[in-house]
Parts: C-alpha cells; structure tokens; sequence
C-alpha cells in the first residue's frame, strides 16, 4: 500500500478518536457548569482545555473561560484544530484522497458527517443544546467506527486505521490521568470527602467509564481502585493496557501480511509487557505523574516508529 | 444563425437511430422525468462524481448537470468516425516522433519551423528521444461537431492528459441503472472496457528497461485539483495506485513509490499532470507536483511518461491547421475527417479578415482551453466584440478564428419538456502497441438556449453516448 494512504487511514482514524474525545469532554464540562462553583468552575474548565492540548490556543482568543466560549472553541471553532468541527472536516478530507481504499459505507458515514456538521453550524448557537451537539459526536464516531468494523476488507488498511485508533486512545487517556493525576494522589485532608468523589467521578466520566467502574469494583471508590482501572485493566476499553493491546494487534497483523518485524512490532510488544508486569503499588511508588509522562513518551514513540517504518517509504 | 442540423428530426421524421427513443419520451410523464433526474442527480453525489471549485466558498463538490435524453450514432455513423479518429491519432504521433527526430515534415517546407521549434509547447529536453513503441500521445482526446448527416468537423486535438473519460463511463452506468428497458430494446455497444483497455495500452508501452509485469501509478496533483475524482475513478478501475509527486522519487537509474513496504520500483506514470510540472529540475524549479530526477530516468529509458513530455507541440491550436497536411504526409491518405477553416491571426491577410469579420467569427487564443478567452461573434454585444479587437490587435499571434459553425443539436430535457440544444463529441481514442476506440465518447450539452459553449465551467452539461451496433 502507498505510504501516503496508510497516513490518511492512521489520521482518519486519529482525527475521529479526537473528535469523540473532545465531544465526551465536552459532555462533562456541561455537567461541572450545572455544579456551584465552589468545586471550582474555572479550574476544572482549565483541566479540560489542558486534556485537550488547546488551553493555549483558546487563552489567545478568549478572555473567560465561560461555558459558551469553550463550547464554541472546542465545537465549532476552525482555528482550533482539535475542535469537532475541525476534525470531522480533517478526516473527511483524508477519507476524500484516499477514497477508493474505503467503502461506499464508511466514506458515507464520513461525508454525512460533514454535511450534517455544515446544517448544526448554520443553526442559531441559541437554540443549540450542548448536549445535542455531544449526542452527535458520539453517535457519528460510532456509525463511522460501525462502518469501518462491518464493512472494511481485513487489509493492511484496516490495520492503519486500527493502530491510529489505538494510539489516539492511549494518548488521550493517559493525558487525562497527567491533567487530573494530583486528584488521584493520596492527600489525608481530603479521604473521604465529597470533594475527593466528586473529583474522581469527573475523571471516569471524563471517560465515559462512570458506571462501568462499579461494575468492575466492588466496595468504595479509591484512588488506587480508580488508577488500576484507567492504567492496567484490560477489561476498560479506554484502559492504557487496553489501547497497548490493540496497537499490538494491529501491529502483528501488519508484521504478518508484510511477512516481516520492524522496530515498531519491538517496541510495542515490549510497553506492553511493562504495562502487564506493572502493579498499582508500583505507579503509585514511582509516582503518577512520571509513569503518565514516560508512557506519553512511549506511546509517540511508537507514533514515530509507525512513521519511519511505514510512512515514509524508505525502509529496505 | 443558419437553421441547425438536429440529429433527431427531419423535418417532423425521426431519424432511424432515434427511433426507439420517441416512445421512450412519449411515455415519460413530466413528475416521472423529475424523479427520474432526482434519482440521478442523488447516486452522481453518492458516487461522489464531482468536480471541486476550491476558492469559490460554498460547497466546493459540484455536480455537472447531467441531461438524461441520451446521444444516438448508427454504426455506420461510428464506423466512418472511428477510421477518421484512428487516423488522426496515427498521423499526430508520426508528426511528434518526427518533429522530435529528424523533422522531415519541417524539412520539406509543409510546416513553418517557427510554429514547431519555437512553440512554447515544443519540449527542448526531449529531442532526439524516441519514446517507447514510437508513442508521444497515448491519450488522443478529438473534439468533434457535427453540422449535417455526415458532415463532421474537427474543433481540437488533446495529445496532453484530455479529461472527461468518467463520465463517458458513469453516465452509461446511471442510465442503465434507471432505464434499463432501452438498453434491452436498443442494441448498444458497451464503453465499459475503457479501463481495461487504458490499462493494456500503457502496459503496452512500458520502457525497455522493465523485464516484469509492469507497474503503472496514475500521478495526479492531488485531492485539490478539479478533476481528482476522475483520477481516483480512472486508478480505481485500472486497479493502479494513485500517486503525488511526493509518493515518488528517484534513485540511481528508476522511479520508486514509497510503500509501506518500502520502495516499488514505478515503469509507467500515466500522469494527470502538465509537461511544466513533472521535474522541478528540468521544468519549474517552483513546482511542487512533480519529482526531481524523473526527466533524467525517462530519457535514459527507466520509465515512460503517458503522454510524453512534448506532446502538447502537437494540439497546439496553430499546428492543428496542419493535421491534414500530416495525415498526407506521413500516411499518403487524405484526411477523412475535416478541419474547421481556420484563420491564423499571425498572418497579416487573415488578421486583416477576422478584423473586418469578428461578428461572425469564433475567435479563440492559441493556448486557451475550458471556453475561456473567446469570442462568439454572433453571441457578443458590439461592447464585447471591440474589446476584444483590442486584445487580438496587441497580440494577433495569440489568436486563430473559426466560422461560426451551425452545431448540430440533440433533444435535451429541459424546463418546459424536451428541446433541441447543441452539442459536441470527445471520444478517447487509445495509442500503445495497438490503436483502441471504445465506441462512444462524451458528448456535452450547452444547457442555455442557442448557446453554443458546451464546456462545463460556462454551464454546459452532459449525456449518454450511444453507438448502435448492426
């Protein structure tokens, strides 16, 4: 396959895992807006704009951090390219060049998606609920990621499109636990006060994963509960270990239909095996917040890797 | 203007290759015909057939109308057009392979030297270089009018990268998807081997140097350009990879793609892209489509470029008044299809008579293409005609002129139900080892009444094209 259409599939991938991101953070920026902001309003605003890597672009254009200025910035706004609108348009546009490795149902999913997107942005901010924006967001993501599942042909294509979701879905996570890692550190002052669950209900909700939690974990909520499950359990879709093992499944898959290893195949199987032999006890002994930054570091690393051995074309 | 030819009627008789087709519209109720034009127009954007206008706001897919009432040619009528399209494309190839050779047809005086050695199309790099199986020209788009029963004129030859071959193949595709009754009651000739047949001929003329299976890309300038969606039809069919000029390089004596696999060694480039764009080294330093070191390894054999760089000297709109004289000389037939009398501006006689005659002349420059920067004499306002007498004026080698042709017309639908509305024929005529037609064309359609602009960025549209068989 040409190197440029294994990086359109990787960054159409890339791009839908970010805009269904930035639509759940959204969804809990709603939600923290209907709280009094005693729990403080501006800085959890701020954590969310950080998640998203674009509190500094917005600090640029707007003064307040007020719900519908972020609303506006990470929904709509074209200067942010990590806003909805600026993703869904990117992926469209890499689906449009490389349109003959995709499905008529996936590209119309895609296309749908942009000229839906076109309708909402004529519509008057006024009668838009940021929770009907959202909605959108996730439904879309999963009729494209649907799509992609049901009628993509089990090429290397497919394996691109698997790897940017994954490393996408790391990447957001893990800067999700750096954003809020401090919640998660065990401070006496705050065991078991309202704050402390509240905190930490907006991390899982963050992430969708509120009431798979308690499914998963009987008995209180704590932090080291909370930790094994972003970090290390396999069973969390959005998990560490979890998003590691799909690039790794990807991955092999590429390694096979190529009929050979490159460094990335190395370098994945080995974070995964560092992630499977990890313990709560040992995040918590290193710290939180550089095992998040060494596995930040890890997972771009990878994306590099994916890029010099397959993007580039150059390999021997 | 002079009553036109309608390929339909005469008088109040159909014309036998419409016959059939008068019970068809007959039949038609309008809400049916809405529907049905709904119904084509929905799978043309399904299908994503469009051409982009980036820059213009809006939305930037566009569709081309597309006129549901198809275009009729009897198998005697295609039969005379073929052997004359055929002998076209022969007689511009032996002219290309000559002016880059030895220049025989200069030689002998039946062509100035100025109009082929100084024309800005006339390709320096490549003289003395004989391209595989002798073919500069692979793709031979002929523009075609008609003004009586057999009565066909050449409007302009397209040796470069001629457009359009989807929607000769997608406009088959949505009539016979939506009326399916014509084509078991009409006996048709099928287009859809075009890809096929396009895949062969540049397979036919991969370079000496390539001992495999070829590899053929098609090189497009990328998802920008307007016509990216016919480059991504045309590789799609071929089964080719679509490529940029980034996707390739070169190394010691080939062209290479970059894979995922790395490197695969490229043997044919069918490319979509202009002569000035291939090689930043060899052509614009600026440009940004093409690949450094690709004229190098073209010229020593590594790969063949489709069409050859240079071509273009050969549909260069001055040296078209001299195809006939190629067709005489290099074949020792007379041409079977005929010129549009032209008047070359450059030449002070016929500068003095388009002067003195603009209001019944087509006039057009030499290098312009898509309808734009002509005149239509009749079609003009006096405004219009004298500022255009300026133009030709401070630049008459600029300019050629052409009588106002009565252009055949076809009944289209429109508003009020079906009108009569002219048009015009490209076929694509293929040239490797073998010479290919598939028996049919794109034939566009000027929408607005009594225009005779037929090209889509100047709203024309267009039809199905159908060549009966026996």
């Amino acid at each position: 396959m040409l190197s440029r259409t294994a990086e359109n599939l990787f960054w159409i991938a890339r791009a839908m895992e970010r805009a269904e991101n930035t639509g759940r953070l959204l969804e809990v920026g709603a939600r923290i807006s209907l709280l009094p902001s005693i729990h403080g309003y501006r800085s959890e605003w701020d954590s969310l704009l950080q998640a998203s890597g674009t509190a500094e672009g917005f600090d640029r254009k707007y003064d307040a951090a007020v719900a519908r200025n972020i609303e506006s910035y990470m929904f709509f706004d074209g200067d942010n390219p990590s806003s909805v609108v600026s993703l869904f348009n990117q992926a469209r546009e890499n689906a449009r060049i490389v349109r003959t490795a995709l499905t008529t149902q996936v590209w119309d999913a895609l296309n749908m998606a942009f000229q839906e997107l076109k309708q909402l942005e004529r519509r008057p901010r006024s009668e838009l609920e940021l929770t009907e924006m959202t909605d959108w967001v996730t439904r879309t993501a999963a009729l494209v990621r649907g799509s992609i599942n049901a009628t993509l042909l089990r090429n290397d294509g497919f394996d691109f499109l698997n790897l940017g979701y994954a490393l996408e879905r790391a990447d957001a996570t893990a800067r999700l636990i750096d954003v809020k890692y401090y919640v998660l550190l065990p401070r006496v002052e705050f065991v078991g006060s309202g704050l402390d669950n509240y905190q930490w209900m907006t991390l899982l909700r963050a992430l969708s994963l509120h009431r798979a939690f308690h499914w998963s974990y009987a008995g209180d909520i704590t932090a080291r509960k909370i930790a094994d499950f972003l970090i290390l359990n396999p069973q969390n879709p959005r998990s560490l270990i979890t998003s590691i093992e799909s690039a790794n499944w990807a991955l092999d898959r590429l390694a096979k239909s190529y009929g050979r290893d490159m460094d990335v195949q190395h370098h994945a199987r080995m974070l995964l095996a560092r992630l499977t032999a990890t313990t709560v006890e040992d995040i918590f002994d290193e710290g939180m917040h550089d095992f998040v930054t060494r596995f930040i570091d890890d997972t771009a690393h990878l994306s590099h890797c994916v890029w010099e051995n397959y993007l580039t074309g150059d390999v021997r | 203007m002079t009553t036109c030819f309608n390929e339909m009627f005469d008088a109040d008789a159909v014309r036998q290759p419409y016959a059939r087709l008068e019970s068809w519209t007959k039949a038609m109720p309008d809400a049916l015909r809405h529907m049905k034009q709904a119904e084509a127009e929905a799978l043309f954007r399904r299908i994503g057939i469009t051409f982009a206008v980036y820059g213009e706001g809006g939305d930037p897919d566009r569709l081309i109308p597309f006129d549901m009432f198809p275009r009729v040619f009897t198998a005697r009528e295609w039969g005379r057009l073929e052997r004359g399209i055929k002998q076209r494309a022969r007689a511009l190839n032996a002219f290309l392979v000559d002016v880059y050779g030895r220049g025989e047809i200069v030689r002998a005086g039946r062509i100035p030297a100025d109009l082929v050695y100084r024309n800005a199309a006339f390709e320096k790099s490549v003289v003395g270089f004989i391209p595989p199986k002798g073919v500069y020209s692979h793709i031979v788009g002929i523009d075609l009018v008609r003004t009586g029963p057999d009565d066909f004129f050449v409007l302009e030859d397209n040796c470069r990268t001629p457009s359009g071959v989807s929607y000769m193949l997608e406009n088959r595709e949505i009539m016979m998807r939506m009326f399916p009754d014509l084509f078991r009651e009409n006996r048709i000739e099928p287009v859809d081997n075009y890809p096929a047949l396009l895949r062969r001929t540049l397979a036919s003329v991969a370079p000496a140097k390539c001992d495999k299976e070829p590899t053929i890309v098609l090189l497009t300038p990328g998802h920008y350009n307007s016509a990216y969606y016919e480059h991504s039809f045309l590789a799609d069919m071929m089964g080719v990879e679509l490529v940029e000029g980034q996707d390739l390089f070169v190394e010691g004596e080939y062209v290479w793609m970059r894979t995922t696999e790395g490197p695969r060694r490229v043997d044919v480039i069918y490319r979509r892209i202009d002569d000035s764009h291939i090689d930043p080294l060899c052509f614009r330093p600026d440009s940004m489509l093409g690949v450094p070191g690709l004229m190098d390894v073209y010229r020593s054999g590594g790969v063949n470029i489709c069409s050859c760089p240079g071509a273009g000297v050969a549909d260069d709109k001055a040296v078209y008044t001299f195809v006939p004289e190629m067709i005489r000389f290099y074949l020792g037939e007379e041409p079977i299809l005929n010129n549009v009398p032209t008047w070359q501006c450059s030449k002070a006689d016929d500068l003095k008579y388009v002067l003195e005659n603009l209001h019944e002349l087509v006039v057009k420059e030499v290098h312009g293409s898509g309808g734009y920067g002509m005149l239509v004499g009749p079609k003009s306002t006096k405004d219009q005609i004298e500022r255009f007498r300026a133009r030709i004026e401070s630049k008459p080698s600029n300019y050629i002129a052409q009588p106002t042709l009565a252009l055949s017309t076809t009944p289209t639908f429109v508003d009020e139900g079906v009108a009569p509305r002219h048009v015009d024929l490209r076929p694509y005529c293929l040239v490797g080892d073998r010479i290919e037609l598939v028996p049919g064309g794109l034939t566009r359609v000027a929408l607005t009444e009594g225009s005779l602009v037929v090209n889509s960025s100047q709203g024309g549209g267009v039809k199905d094209t159908w060549v009966l068989a026996e």
